[in-house]
C-alpha cells in the first residue's frame, strides 16, 4: 500500500468473514472487505466467481443464505430482518445502491412513475420533504443529460425494450437520483461501446465524492481507465486472493486471471482487505 | 401513487377492509319476501307503470316459472342454492316513492350519504363533467345534469321515467338486446327490475359529459335488479360509467342486471364499469351474488361498442359482456380485469359474435388471483358465414398471487367462414421475485412494489378508462388486495 492510499475516511462498510450459500452450494468462503467513504474500490475476478453474489447479498436478495460472518454500514449490523438486520429497502433507503448486472424489466410500469416512487420513498426514509413534480421533473431531466437518456425513454414501461447501453445508463440514473452513499456498480461497464463507457464513467465521477464510495465490480480492466480504483480486489472461487492498488488490475489485464489463480496458494491475506476487519 | 387523484370514498367504518360497507340510515318502503304474480305487479305499480309493461313483465315471470327454478349451473362457480322465494324484490327509500324531479327534491340525508360515498349529486361538488344517475337499492334517486344533456338532445333518466317520457323508445328497444328468454337470471330480471338508467343520443351528438350511473344495495336481503339500456343514434357518441357498491352483510344479497347497448350506423358507446360489490369477508361469508347479463349490438355499419370492466368486488361474478357485430366494419371490444381474493370466484369474459363483413373484435382480459379465490376467463368468439374478413385477437393474461388461488381460462372459437383472422395469446404468470426485488432495491417497500407490478399488470385495461376512474381502478385494487401481498 502506498502512502496515496492512506485510509482515514470513516468505514461506511464492513464485511467480516462472510460466507454464503445457495441451497447446498457454497459461493462465498469467507469474505473480508472494508470499504471507506471516499474510496473507489474495483472487484475483478472471472465469471463465476462470486462477485454479483456479493453484491446481491450486501443488498439483501433473499434467496442467498449467510451462513457466518458479519456485515456492517455505517456500524450497523445489516444482515438478516429487522429488528437485527435490515429488508433489502431499508438498506437502500439508508444508502445502499445497486446497479443490477441485468437490469429487470417492469412490464406496464412507466419508468418516470417507478424514479417518482422510489425517489419519494428514499427521501421520505431520510426525512427529506417530497418533491413536488415539477422539482422532480427538473431533477431527472438534469440527470437524463447527464447519462444521456432522451426524456422519450423514461414515458416506456422500466427497461422494456431498452438497448443493453440504455438499460446500464438507466442503472447510473438511478443512482444519481437517489443519491446513495455506497454505489455498487455489477459489471455497469460489460457489453457497453466505447461512448456508454464514457457516459457511464462519466456519471458515476460526477457521483464520487468524499462523502462516498464506490464498489466497482468488472472483469475488464477497460473501465478502470476512466475510473481511477484506490484499491483493486480479485475474487476467486468465492475468495479475495489478493487485493492491491490500481497496478493490480494493469497486470491482471496482461498475465490473466491463471496468474493470480496460481500465485494464490498462500491463504488469502492481503493488507488492504485486512484493514479495519 | 401519492400523486394520483383519487375520488375518496371515506366511511366511518373503521377497522375493515371494505371501505364502503356502512348502511344509509333512512326508512324504506319494502316489498314483502318471496316472488309470485303480485309482487310483478305490485312492482308495476308502485312505479306507476302503463299497461304494456305490466304484460311485458308478466311474460317473463311466466317463463321463469316455466324453467322452474333452474338456475344455470355451467359456470365454474359454486354455491348453496338460492332460495328466490327468500328474496326482498322491492325496497325503495321511502322519502323517494315518486321519484324526485329535481335534485332540490332529493332527500338531504341521501345527499348527504352519498357524499360520503364521494358521489357526487350536488352539481357544485360535481366531478368535472360526469353526470350521475345513483340509484340505491331498486329506486333512482337523483340524475344531475339533465337540462344540460336535455339542450344536447341526450336523453339520459331512471328507466322508470324513461317508460313514462319515452315509452316508444323504450318499447322498440327493451328486450331488443336480450329478450326476456335469454337467460334464467335475465328473465327473472325482466319480471322484477325495479330501475336502471335509461340513455338515448339522437343522431350526430357527441354526448358533451360523462354519463355515470351509481347502484348501490342497502337494504337488507335486498335483491337488486336494475335495468339499463342504451342507444346511440346514427353517428353520434357516449362514454358511459357504472360503479357499484354494497354494505356488509352476513347473509348474500343477489345482484341480477341486464344491460343493453344498440349503436346504430357510425355510433359508439364506451361503456366503463368498476364492479365493487361487497365480496363477503375473509372467510367467505356474505357478499354479493352478481350475475349480469349485458350485451350490445353494433347493429348499424361502421359503429362500436366498447366494455372496459374492473370487477373487484361480490362474492361471485358471472357476466359476459358481449357484441353481436352486425352492422359491417362494426367493432367490438373487450378489456377487463378481474381480480378476486380471499373465497371471491369469478366467472368472467365476453362474447363476439360476427356477422357482418370486416367486423373486428378485441379481447383483452387480464385475470388476478389471490388467497383461496378462483378466477375464470370464459370467452366465446363466433365468426357466422356471413362475416368475411372477420378479425378477432384475444389476449388472455392471469396473475397469480400466493398457491392457493387459481387461474382458468375456458375459450370457445366458433369459425363459419374462412376468410376470418384470428389471433390469441394467453400467459399464466406469478410476481417476479426478481421484480420485487429490484424495486425493492430502489428503496420502495415489498407491498408498494407487489401493487406496482399489479398495476402495471392492468395498464393496459386502466388507460382505457376515463381518468377519474382510472385513479380508482387502482386505488380498488389496493383496497382489495389488503393483507393478500407485501
Ligand atoms: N441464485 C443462484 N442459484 C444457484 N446458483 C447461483 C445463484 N447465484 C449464483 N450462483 C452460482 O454461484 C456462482 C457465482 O455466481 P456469480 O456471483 O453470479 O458470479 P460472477 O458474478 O462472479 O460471475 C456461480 O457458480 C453461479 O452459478
Ligand atoms: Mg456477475
Amino acid at each position: 500500500m502506498t502512502q496515496a492510499h492512506e485510509r482515514n475516511g470513516t468505514a461506511l462498510l464492513e464485511v467480516k468473514g462472510l460466507r454464503v450459500s445457495v441451497g447446498e452450494t457454497e459461493i462465498l468462503r469467507g469474505i473480508d472487505l472494508t470499504v471507506r467513504k471516499g474510496e473507489v474500490h474495483a472487484i475483478m475476478g472471472p465469471n463465476g466467481s462470486g462477485k454479483s453474489t456479493l453484491t446481491n447479498v450486501l443488498a439483501g436478495r433473499p434467496e442467498y443464505i449467510v451462513t457466518e460472518g458479519q456485515v456492517l454500514f455505517e456500524g450497523k449490523n445489516i444482515l438478516g430482518l429487522p429488528p437485527v438486520g435490515m429488508d433489502p429497502e431499508t438498506r437502500a433507503r439508508e444508502g445502499m445502491f445497486l446497479a443490477f448486472q441485468y437490469p429487470v424489466e417492469l412490464a406496464g410500469v412507466r419508468t418516470w412513475q417507478f424514479l417518482k416512487a422510489a425517489v419519494d420513498a428514499t427521501r421520505e426514509y431520510r426525512g427529506l420533504p417530497q418533491l413536488k413534480i415539477r422539482e422532480f421533473d427538473r431533477l431527472l431531466e438534469e440527470k437524463l443529460e447527464l447519462v444521456e437518456i432522451a426524456p422519450e425513454l423514461i414515458k416506456r414501461s422500466v427497461n422494456e425494450g431498452f438497448s443493453g447501453g440504455e438499460k446500464k445508463r438507466n442503472e447510473i440514473l438511478q443512482m444519481l437520483l437517489l443519491d446513495p452513499k455506497l454505489a455498487m456498480l455489477d459489471e455497469t461497464d460489460s457489453g457497453l461501446d466505447i461512448d456508454a463507457l464514457r457516459i457511464v464513467a462519466n456519471g458515476v465521477n460526477q457521483f464520487k465524492g468524499p462523502s462516498k464510495a464506490i464498489v466497482l465490480v468488472t472483469h475488464y480492466q477497460r473501465i478502470l481507465n476512466y475510473i481511477t480504483p484506490d484499491f483493486v480486489h480479485v475474487l476467486v472461487d468465492g475468495r479475495i486472493v489478493r487485493s492491491g492498488g490500481k497496478e493490480l488490475a494493469e497486470q491482471l489485464e496482461e498475465k490473466g486471471y491463471d496468474w493470480v489463480r496460481e500465485s494464490s496458494d498462500s491463504p488469502a491475506a492481503p493488507p488492504a482487505a485486512k484493514v479495519g476487519a | 401513487m401519492a400523486t394520483q387523484k383519487v375520488i375518496s370514498r371515506q366511511t366511518g367504518v373503521e377497522d375493515t377492509q371494505y371501505k364502503w360497507g356502512f348502511e344509509f340510515d333512512y326508512e324504506s318502503d319494502v316489498a314483502p319476501r318471496g316472488l309470485n304474480e303480485d309482487i310483478v305487479r305490485l312492482i308495476s305499480s308502485k312505479k306507476g307503470e302503463p299497461e304494456w309493461m305490466l304484460e311485458w313483465r308478466l311474460k317473463a315471470f311466466a317463463h321463469w316459472n316455466k324453467l322452474g327454478n333452474e338456475e344455470p349451473t355451467w359456470a365454474n362457480i359454486s354455491h348453496p342454492p338460492i332460495d328466490f322465494q327468500d328474496i326482498i324484490y322491492y325496497a325503495a327509500p321511502k322519502s323517494q316513492k315518486d321519484g324526485p324531479k329535481s335534485l332540490d327534491e332529493v332527500d338531504p340525508e341521501m345527499l348527504e350519504a352519498f357524499a360520503k360515498l364521494g358521489i357526487p349529486l350536488e352539481e357544485q361538488k360535481k366531478l368535472s363533467g360526469v353526470a350521475v344517475d345513483a340509484i340505491i337499492d331498486s329506486v333512482s334517486v337523483a340524475t344531475t345534469y339533465q337540462e344540460m344533456l336535455l339542450k344536447a338532445g341526450v336523453i339520459f333518466c331512471s328507466m322508470s321515467e324513461a317508460i313514462k317520457n319515452h315509452p316508444d323508445l323504450v318499447r322498440k328497444y327493451l328486450g331488443s338486446v336480450v329478450p326476456y328468454t335469454d337467460n334464467f337470471y335475465a328473465t327473472l330480471n325482466s319480471a322484477v327490475f325495479s330501475d336502471g338508467s335509461f340513455c338515448y343520443v339522437p343522431p350526430g351528438v357527441r354526448c358533451p359529459i360523462e354519463l355515470m350511473t351509481y347502484f348501490r344495495i342497502n337494504e337488507l336481503d335486498t335483491g337488486q335488479f336494475e335495468r339499463t339500456l342504451i342507444i346511440a343514434d346514427e353517428g353520434s357518441y357516449v362514454s358511459y360509467l357504472e360503479g357499484c357498491t354494497a354494505p356488509m352483510r352476513k347473509t348474500h344479497q343477489l345482484h341480477a342486471a341486464v344491460v343493453e347497448l344498440v349503436t346504430l350506423d357510425d355510433a359508439e358507446i364506451k361503456y366503463s364499469t368498476l364492479q365493487n360489490w361487497y365480496p363477503g369477508d375473509k372467510e367467505g361469508k356474505g357478499g354479493v351474488y352478481n350475475f349480469v347479463t349485458k350485451r350490445g349490438i353494433a347493429r348499424g355499419k361502421n359503429s362500436k361498442i366498447s366494455w372496459t370492466q374492473v370487477e373487484t368486488g361480490s362474492a361471485i361474478t358471472w357476466k359476459y359482456p358481449s357484441v353481436i357485430l352486425q352492422g359491417d366494419n362494426s367493432v367490438g371490444e373487450f378489456y377487463s380485469v378481474a381480480l378476486v381474493n380471499n373465497y371471491q370466484q369469478a366467472d368472467t369474459g365476453t362474447k363476439m359474435i360476427h356477422i357482418g363483413k370486416n367486423t373486428k373484435s378485441t379481447i383483452v382480459a387480464k385475470g388476478i388471483s389471490a388467497g383461496h379465490a378462483q378466477n375464470t376467463y370464459r370467452g366465446q368468439v363466433k365468426i357466422m358465414p356471413t362475416a368475411d374478413n372477420a378479425q378477432n385477437f384475444t389476449q388472455c393474461d392471469s396473475l397469480l398471487i400466493g398457491d392457493q388461488c387459481g387461474a382458468h381460462t375456458v375459450p370457445y372459437i366458433e369459425v363459419r367462414n374462412s376468410t376470418a383472422r384470428m389471433g390469441h395469446e394467453a400467459t399464466t404468470s406469478k410476481v417476479n421475485d426478481d421484480q420485487l426485488f429490484y424495486l425493492q432495491q430502489r428503496g420502495i417497500s415489498l407491498e408498494e412494489a407487489n401493487y406496482m407490478i399489479i398495476n402495471g399488470f392492468c395498464r393496459g385495461i386502466f388507460k382505457e378508462l376515463p381518468f377519474e376512474f382510472a385513479a380508482e381502478a387502482s386505488q380498488l385494487m389496493r383496497v382489495s388486495l389488503e393483507g393478500a401481498v407485501g
